[in-house]
């Protein structure tokens, strides 16, 4: 890594640190004025139902247009070559049959495409979007094998495709570094500007006195992102400002971005992603969206640039392998006197993070000494990015799977040896949590899957050909609400909307946060609409780190404080409120009543009317996320599994799985529990069969089909039964915690440990395919 | 895609005429073919991904679609009923098929173990039996070396990827497999293929239509370029009523085999009578496993018989760098295979 590249972390360092300092003198409280959400209390409202998703009925019928559906007047469609080396120069570009082939419109690559500022890569600006920052098609240089090196425009998508299969490109290789044997220099890497390490006491020694130990190397391979729309933007120019209709989960990042790359006012760029087939963090700014808008910039045509499944991923990036070292040391009462979590995972000179996998282990046990570090180098590969649980997702497989061996070395009980080692603040930060359940959410899942029918002694129970087993982990994810959130509520006699600029992936956000605005406006669910996804909203809220609950919710908490001020001082002395303030009454009934006297009462509808105002908007902002620095906030799941596996052939089938979630409250049961089984059948993918094969030779990804890079498949996937505690966390918006991404953490450390009680065989080696078990 | 021409055939001789196959004169040295380009299309579900990959650019398409579709019991004089399969029938509808399931059960299972059920509907018989090697380096053609591709390139399988690879009858320029399920049942049922071209109508044994790489990896088949399948043919075989099929896999459904198992078997008194054998997964083509089949004929039908059986058909293995547990693996499929036709007590996965 360059010295400058050293620099520009440290200052990142020391600004976060400051802010830790500031933040530890702040009131202990999550908002101004230190009450929990007064939403928490509330019953019998939407919070807590089953509602479907508003969105739904449009997407099963088709009419919901997503990014490559749009149809723009005189659209032309892009394809992009790729390179095929990992590193080097591009020596010649032979585009002449490809500019001659029917219906094309313009062959660019770097010799003709317009200057850019490089990417701003994600976290080194409050609204970078990128997932790396290479310079876009400015040079010749090849810096991954797939990296774009021409992009062809044509009347159809046919004929781009035909013409891009004519261009021929000769390189001149340099060595590249492919894999991890072959990369330079290892170093500590760094995730949101900190380090990746800590360091309570000594756990070396402690580990060398400890009376009970597990030391192993997990290892777990690189994936992919598969979402099921693959990315794609449709654009075009306007008199100088950029409109795209994008599939992002970040659109004001991206509006943002963009200005920065083509050198625009940021509000000369406008980006609509009201649709968005699946993120998982795969969807943010590549080079697909800058290439199609420079592209159409040349051509004086609007675009339209949907990558293949190829494409995907040639072009944006996956998750890291990561080879992880865990060792734990127990006194003979199974408590842990130490926890090592160490190890090395590669990533991209110009990527955002190293995988972080330690971080689930920074809050997960109480041990007397713990040493942490995750250590990085970098390789010619397209840049890692986030995936559904960053750190987590593959961190716990290690840790999980080493909390059951050392369980059966003590001959006890898996969920006991955790239930011992429950931390009553945070090991690391020292912080106490903000809500903490495990144990409760460990009693309700072994209760409901039958876990006392466990025979502890692994290969002990067989049917016919197949050996089956129950393992458990725990799922562990925290909670996140970054800074930047924003909302609009547009109150009218008919009930309100509420502008925000945020996204639906398909999570349920849209249903979710209608069902939150109408509790906090005291309106009927049908009186409520939620706009979101397009930059022209108010807010910065990235779908990501499962935090938009907590960012929308909070942010349209502080808009309706807005709304309830405006509508106190319109009500007037005439009204039944007149002389209450703001904190002397609530929403209700579709108007506003004092709190402890509902007699008085205004409906909304009166209010606007008697101030002759058709409709009143206001606008609230969420203040920075300092209930993040006051407590250790995290949400956790005790995961169960009961693994099958052939004797003749090694092939393992999950036949049933549990997942007891301690989230806080759930806003809609529903779209919650699909989310879990979501991530869940994600970390079974991650178990069983995903893996990104990357040819060490070339850098060149091989498995770039579904075909080839396997996904769970519907016979893959048990009945999978999900509950939760529901108690709800005082010191969270609602009192909820994001369920995006915990379903997929804790289950691939639930399904090896199944399959070791089946089989008797401990496979360390991820995924666990059929020959690691024969 | 490379630009091509769409035609349609609805018999055998239309088709060979649309793809520009005329009638050999004796003594002429090459095929009567006048434009090489053309290609068959069946159901597409294999050659329209092959040309986006432009991997397959041919200039003319003929649809055969339309060539029968009929499955027809066949007959001789002495009460032999088998059956002719037109090359047009759909692979769910020969699936499903009430004499197929009855006789040749195995060719059912195979069937429905493959692809999906969107792909089997699609997919004609001819189409299966022609479809080409899955090897990630056969298609990449833009960033990997492949001498099935383009002979001569060089073969980067070899020391890459080759988890899904032959370890049978491979050779040092390609070890590529043959993808297909239902051609595993075919090998195993002694089929026939019916063929129509250049040099007019004959037959091919279908253990003789694949081609073991060699130094000519580019060749799947024995077919002449223009030849055209018209039918496959099932003898009367009364021993396949008691036969099976069993693909191993990465996940439950929807991948290639990494091994399978297709066995017919008849016993008599403890005695193997007959036998057939074939596997899947682990050579360049359909791999009858007559060493194994000469091996069991006469003997016991015991486990330790079905595992001496199974070693002799693998000794030959040569294991590449990621393949070497379907050495292994082969031997336990064809031994629980044959355990289950024997009526052992043992139950069987049955997905
Ligand atoms: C994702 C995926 C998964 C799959 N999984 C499996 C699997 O698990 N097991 C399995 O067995 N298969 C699998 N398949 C392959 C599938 O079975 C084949 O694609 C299909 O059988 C091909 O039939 P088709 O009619 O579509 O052939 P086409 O694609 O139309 O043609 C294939 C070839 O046959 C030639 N051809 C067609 N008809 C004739 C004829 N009458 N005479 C001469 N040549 C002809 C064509 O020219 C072409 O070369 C899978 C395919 C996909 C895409």
């Amino acid at each position: 890594m360059s010295i400058v590249g050293k620099g520009k972390r440290a200052i990142q360092g020391a600004a976060q640190s400051v802010m830790k300092k500031a933040v530890e003198l702040a009131p202990d409280s999550l908002l101004p004025g230190g009450r929990p959400d007064p939403l928490i209390r509330r019953q019998h409202g939407q919070i807590g139902r089953p509602v479907s998703r508003v969105d739904g009925p449009l997407k099963v019928r088709g009419a919901a247009p997503f990014a490559a559906e749009v149809a723009l007047e005189g659209m032309v469609y892009a394809a992009l070559a790729h390179s095929t080396i990992a590193k080097g120069r591009i020596l010649t570009i032979d585009a002449g049959r490809a500019e001659a082939a029917p219906g094309v419109v313009l062959v660019m690559t770097h010799r003709n495409a317009p200057r850019l500022a490089p990417p701003p890569r994600f976290l080194s600006a409050a609204k970078a979007a990128a997932g790396d920052d290479v310079p876009v098609m400015q040079d010749d240089r090849v810096r991954w094998n797939g990296e774009p090196v021409a992009l062809v425009l044509a009347e159809t998508q046919e004929q781009a495709d035909h013409a891009r299969s004519l261009i021929r490109i000769t390189y001149a290789e340099e060595p590249a570094a492919t894999s991890l044997a072959t990369a330079g220099a290892h170093e500590v890497g760094t995730f949101m500007g900190e380090p990746l390490s800590a360091k309570i006491g000594d756990a070396e020694a402690a580990f060398a006195a400890a009376p009970h130990k597990v030391d192993a190397v997990y290892r777990t391979p690189p994936h992919n992102h598969n979402a099921l729309e693959p990315h794609a933007a449709t654009l075009v120019w306007r008199d100088g400002a950029l409109f795209v209709h994008d599939a992002t989960q970040a659109v004001a990042h991206t509006a943002w971005s963009l200005a920065r790359i083509f050198g625009l006012e940021e509000d000369q760029v406008h980006v609509s992603s009201p649709y968005v087939g699946g993120g998982f963090g795969g969807k943010t700014l590549w080079q697909h969206q800058i290439l199609a808008a420079a592209a159409a910039r040349l051509a004086d045509r609007p675009v339209r640039i949907a990558l293949s499944r190829e494409g995907v991923y040639r072009v944006v990036g996956g998750r890291s392998p990561t080879e992880q070292r865990v060792a734990l040391g127990a006194d003979a009462d199974g408590r842990l006197t130490a926890i090592i979590h160490r190890g090395v995972t590669p990533k991209t000179p110009h990527s955002a993070m190293p995988e972080p996998f330690i971080l689930p282990t920074q809050s997960a046990y109480a041990a007397k000494t713990i040493a942490l570090e995750v250590r990085t180098c970098d390789l010619d590969l397209v840049a890692n990015t986030f995936m559904r649980a960053p750190g987590e997702a593959v961190g716990t497989v290690a840790l999980e799977c080493a909390m059951d061996e050392l369980a059966e070395q003590l001959g006890l009980d898996p969920i006991e040896l955790r239930l011992r080692n429950e931390p009553e603040t945070d090991p690391v930060s020292g912080r106490p949590f903000s809500s903490r359940n495990l144990a409760v959410a460990y009693r309700l899942g072994a209760q409901r899957f039958g876990w006392d029918r466990r025979n502890p002694v692994p290969r002990s129970r067989r049917e016919g050909e197949w050996l089956v087993g129950m393992g458990c982990a725990t799922a562990t994810y925290p909670y996140h609400r970054m800074p930047g959130g924003a909302a609009r509520i547009t109150l009218d006699a008919g009930g309100a909307r509420i502008d925000v600029a945020a996204h639906e992936m398909g999570m349920g956000t849209a249903t979710a946060q209608a069902q939150i605005a109408a509790d906090r406006l005291g309106l009927p669910l049908e009186a409520v609409t939620v706009r979101y996804g397009d930059s022209s909203l108010p807010g910065v809220i990235l779908a990501g780190g499962s935090q938009q609950t907590a960012s929308v919710g909070l942010s349209v908490m502080m808009a309706h404080r807005e709304l309830v001020g405006e509508l106190l001082k319109l009500a007037g002395n005439d009204s039944p409120l007149a002389g209450l303030g703001a904190e002397e009454v609530e929403s209700a009934d579709a108007g506003l009543r004092k709190l402890d006297d509902p007699g008085r009462f205004e409906s909304y509808a009166s209010i606007l009317g008697r101030a002759g105002r058709g409709e009143l908007v206001v606008e609230g902002s969420a203040p920075m996320p300092l209930e993040t620095m006051h407590w250790s906030m995290h949400s956790h799941g005790a995961m169960f599994c009961e693994a099958r596996v052939n004797a003749v052939t090694g092939e393992t089938r999950v036949s049933r799985f549990l997942g007891s979630f301690d989230c806080g409250r759930i806003v809609n049961p529903k779209t919650a529990a699909s989310q879990f089984r979501g991530g869940i059948i994600m970390g079974l993918g991650l178990a069983l069969m995903e893996e990104t094969q990357v040819d060490g030779r070339t850098g060149r990804i091989m498995n770039r089909t579904l075909a080839d890079y396997h996904l769970p498949v519907h016979l893959d996937v048990p009945e999978i039964d999900v509950i939760w505690t529901d108690i709800p966390d005082p010191h969270t918006p609602m009192g909820a915690r994001g369920i995006g991404e915990i379903g997929i953490t804790g289950t691939g450390a639930a399904v090896a440990n199944a399959v070791y009680n089946a089989t008797g065989r401990r496979v360390r080696d991820f995924p666990i395919t059929l020959d690691k078990l024969l | 895609m490379t630009p091509f021409s769409y035609l349609r055939a609805a018999d055998a001789d239309t088709a060979l005429q649309l793809a520009g196959v005329h009638a050999r004169h004796p003594g002429a040295g090459h095929p009567g073919v006048e434009h090489p380009a053309a290609k068959y299309l069946g159901g597409g579900t294999n050659l329209v991904d092959l040309m986006r990959e432009t991997i397959e650019r041919p200039g003319t398409l003929v649809d055969v679609t339309g060539l029968s579709d009929r499955i027809a019991e066949t007959g001789d004089a002495n009460g032999n009923r088998g059956l002719l399969i037109g090359a047009a029938v759909r692979n769910t509808a020969l699936a499903e098929h009430r004499l197929v399931r009855q006789r040749y059960p195995m060719l059912s299972r195979a069937i429905v173990s493959g692809a999906s059920p969107q792909i089997r509907n699609m997919a004609t018989v001819a189409g299966n039996i022609l479809q080409r090697t899955r090897c990630a380096y056969f298609y990449d053609r833009a960033g990997s070396r492949c001498n099935k591709r383009e002979p001569g390139q060089g073969c980067d399988a070899i020391d890459g990827f080759n988890r899904m690879h032959a370890i049978l009858g491979a050779s040092p320029a390609c070890v590529a497999t043959h993808p297909s399920d239902l051609c595993v049942a075919l090998a195993a049922l002694d089929a026939t293929v019916h063929l129509s071209g250049a040099d007019g109508e004959r037959r091919l044994p279908f253990t003789e239509l694949h081609r073991l790489p060699g130094d000519e990896p580019g060749r799947d088949t024995a077919l002449e370029p223009g030849d055209l399948i018209t039918a496959v043919e099932l003898p009367a075989l009364p021993l396949a009523a008691n036969s099976a099929y069993r693909k191993v896999r990465d996940r439950s459904s929807y991948a290639f085999a990494l091994v399978s198992v297709a066995a017919a078997l008849s016993v008599e008194n403890g005695t193997v009578t007959d036998v057939r054998l074939a596997l899947g997964g682990v050579a360049h083509k359909p791999w009858r496993a007559l060493t194994a089949e000469q091996a069991l004929r006469g003997q016991p039908a015991t486990e330790a018989a079905f595992r001496a059986a199974a070693a002799a058909e693998l000794a030959a293995a040569q294991p590449l760098r990621d393949n070497g547990f379907k050495i292994e693996l082969a031997q336990r499929t064809i031994v629980a295979v044959l355990g289950e036709l024997a009526g052992h007590d043992r139950t069987g996965d049955g997905a």
